[in-house]
């Protein structure tokens, strides 16, 4: 008898702390991904850890999800199973597919004081216009990145050239190129000129050179690609034609993994990148390096790149209010900057370059401010509806033409023709 | 007698429940889903999937994608069947004989089996790296080849995705055929030698044709890996370039789980189902009359 009413109130009371607890702290889900090497995960974990511990009533739970690719499919796959994540940082280019399924939710119904409103505004534009579309914010960006060209100094002065000058333009690039690749007797190459890694999707770099040469490859409502557009034809001439022609890059698709190893190790005296691996490289490569914006052609010009914060829809208001509000404060200045300060990402607002932990970094680390400087010449990274589709699809007409299966009008032409079918219903 | 036979039918079934739940659940439930959601359109958001008929049928049937797979997908069971059978048993043979240091390697030939393919894929990469691998290093300083690049290339892509998986997939047949010549008696191979027949004659009158209930299974196994077996693809080649590599279940994980078209996925899902059953009941009917069974 006195077991069992000892046990009944054991029973209540850990029913009641429960429904204490669950009233009193927000529960959210958080998929973040991993995409290239060094201590991003553990960087976002102990950023995660320091909100909660400073907001005992919000509870986080950061889950490593993978690859961009893992994340978006793990995010999917729950939303579709009722138990979607309330925030996932995903791919920006993903935001069509992400409306498609009809899986987020604006941030504006949740930025609604003029500070919030204000607060939008403070991204840098080039970051935003992945963001956005119907005039309406859908992602937040985080971890964001930019491609940029990494020279190495050592090599550039063992063939003559000023170390200190990376190619402004598409020619000098060739021209510096042709200086730096080094062949034996027989013909075999121990340095390459340039390395454009292609392998995976080939279009992000391509993008930088489509966009240098004045071309969009597609619009801002996601629904229309531009494939075979003349300049992007000359564009992606350019780039075989730099193994094939001028001979100062690899042969067919080069590996997009083992880019930094080939720059340490010295197969190549510079390589296109993203800016995600700037912390890897300064830590890593043997030698003086440069870091410089990609060259030119009609403009300077990249692509951005990485992953948003998106708002998932089937979470209580509540939830939604918390998510929000890590959002805002793990993309302020002081949380920002640490961010960047591991990974190389470009911090997304003015703000953080202001601080005084960047001032201090970028003082002592002057390469770290190329990307953000690029952002004035930066465009969109291709994104429509059916993105990974579409995308896939240029892929493959990107990789016919760099093994040399088709030209690059043929093929681009036949891209477009696809593509066209596919988003033809969202027009 | 009646209640006992009814105990009888509900034990009976009580035994066979387990393995029905989770053969329900996990093979034939989604083989019938699947099939039915090859007659829908893809759900997306707000529109919720409608029948088309046999428009996804139609679609697959003029993708060239599809067919390139497809003929990869032939080229690659080619590639690896017979070579990973007749490694297999090469090595079986040779590390059943008496020899120095046998069940080192046992071992040794074994290990790759026991590697989880993403990390045996891993390593592989850097075999292949141009410039800095393995390959590249060795056949260069022994040949002095100029550097290749293996996986970049749609002429070799896929064979090298091939040499990957024989030498995944050879230590573990290895294992069955060990197993089945230590099953056979010595006393014919002994008769055979007194006959004075020569090592290939043995070989090929007693030893093969002694083995071929295993060579069935082994047979079976494999035609199923060759089109199962898709894990390395993610790590070596994504399926590149320009779907070089790629096979039909890494085709249809793209389709469902990249582009989302669950419904074109579904159907080719369908047709992979269709050929595998065709060619398990096709392997079964025609070996079975060449098997020797004791």
């Amino acid at each position: 008898m006195i077991k069992s009413t000892f046990l009944k109130a054991v029973a209540a009371t850990a029913l009641s702390v429960s429904t204490w607890a669950s009233a009193h702290a927000v529960d959210l889900q958080f998929y973040f991904p991993v995409a290239v090497g060094g201590k991003a995960a553990d960087t976002i974990q102990a950023l995660t850890d320091e909100y909660v511990a400073a907001n005992p009533d919000v509870k986080i739970d950061a889950v490593y999800a993978g690859s961009y690719q893992d994340t978006v499919a793990k995010a999917i796959t729950a939303s579709r199973g009722g138990n979607p994540p309330q925030l996932s940082v995903i791919l920006s280019v993903d935001m069509f597919t992400l409306i498609d399924e009809d899986l987020i939710q604006p941030f504006d119904n949740y930025l609604t004081s003029d500070e919030d409103k204000a607060w939008v505004e403070g991204f840098y534009p080039a970051f935003m216009e992945n963001s956005q579309t119907g005039g309406k914010t859908y992602g937040i960006p985080f971890q964001r990145s930019t491609p940029v060209l990494y020279w190495n100094k050592e090599a550039f002065k063992e063939a003559g050239l000023d170390p200190e000058v990376a190619p402004a333009t598409w020619d000098e690039m060739v021209e510096f190129g042709k200086k730096l690749t080094k062949k034996d007797a027989d013909g075999k190459v121990s340095q390459w000129g340039v390395r454009i890694p292609s392998s995976g999707f080939p279009y992000w770099l391509f993008q930088g050179l489509a966009i240098e040469n004045g071309a969009t490859l597609a619009n801002a409502e996601g629904n229309k690609t531009n494939f075979d557009d003349p300049k992007v034809v000359e564009a992606l001439q350019y780039l075989v034609d730099l193994s094939t022609k001028h001979e100062v890059m690899a042969p067919g698709i080069i590996e997009w993994g083992a880019t930094p190893k080939a720059f340490f190790e010295g197969q190549t005296a510079m390589m296109w990148t993203s800016t995600g691996n700037l912390t890897n490289v300064r830590d890593n490569a043997p030698f003086d390096f440069g870091v410089a914006m990609l060259p030119s052609k009609a403009t300077r010009g990249a692509p951005t790149g990485g992953g948003n914060f998106y708002l998932f829809k089937g979470a209580s208001d509540e939830q939604n209010k918390a998510a929000v509000e890590f959002v805002q404060w793990i993309t302020a200045p002081a949380q920002s900057a640490k961010w960047t300060i591991a990974t190389g990402y470009v911090a997304p607002r003015a703000e953080t370059w202001e601080s005084e932990t960047m001032k201090a970094y970028t003082a002592d680390f002057a390469p770290a401010l190329i990307a953000r400087d690029q952002l004035e010449f930066a465009k969109a990274e291709l994104s429509t509806y059916q993105n990974q589709r579409v995308t896939g699809i240029f892929n493959d007409a990107l990789a016919s033409v760099i093994t040399g299966k088709k030209d690059a009008a043929t093929a681009l032409k036949e891209a477009q023709a696809q593509a066209d079918g596919i988003l033809s219903e969202y027009r | 007698m009646r209640v006992t036979f009814k105990r009888d039918w509900i034990h009976g079934w009580l035994l066979l429940l387990p393995a029905m739940v989770f053969l329900f659940a996990f093979t034939h439930i989604p083989a019938v889903t699947t099939f039915i959601n090859s007659f829908y359109s893809t759900p997306r958001g707000r529109k919720p999937a409608k029948f088309i008929g046999l428009e996804n049928y139609e679609r697959f049937w003029d993708d060239p994608v599809f067919w390139k797979v497809m003929f990869n997908n032939l080229w690659f069971a080619l590639g690896t069947i017979p070579l990973s059978i007749a490694l297999s048993i090469a090595m079986a043979l040779w590390v059943n004989d008496k020899l120095a240091g046998r069940s080192l390697v046992r071992m040794a030939y074994f290990t790759p089996t026991v590697l989880p393919l993403i990390a045996v894929a891993n390593i592989w990469l850097f075999f292949y790296t141009p410039g800095f691998g393995l390959f590249d290093q060795v056949f260069g300083a022994l040949f002095g080849w100029s550097s290749t690049n293996w996986l970049g290339d749609p002429a070799t892509a896929l064979n090298a995705v091939i040499v990957v998986t024989v030498w995944k997939e050879a230590g573990f047949f290895m294992i069955f055929y060990l197993a089945a010549l230590q099953a056979i008696p010595v006393s014919l191979v002994e008769a055979a030698r007194i006959e004075g027949a020569s090592r290939w004659t043995i070989f090929w009158r007693i030893t093969f044709p002694l083995l071929m209930p295993t060579t069935l299974f082994v047979s079976i196994n494999a035609v199923i890996n060759s089109f199962r077996l898709v894990d390395h693809i993610f790590i070596l080649t994504d399926g590149g370039p320009d779907n070089a590599s790629s096979l039909l279940l890494f085709y249809i994980y793209e389709v469902a789980f990249r582009f989302w078209e669950t419904g074109y996925a579904a159907t080719l899902t369908v047709a992979l189902l269709v050929l595998l059953s065709a060619l398990a009941i096709g392997q079964f009917f025609f070996f079975d009359r060449k098997v020797h069974y004791k």
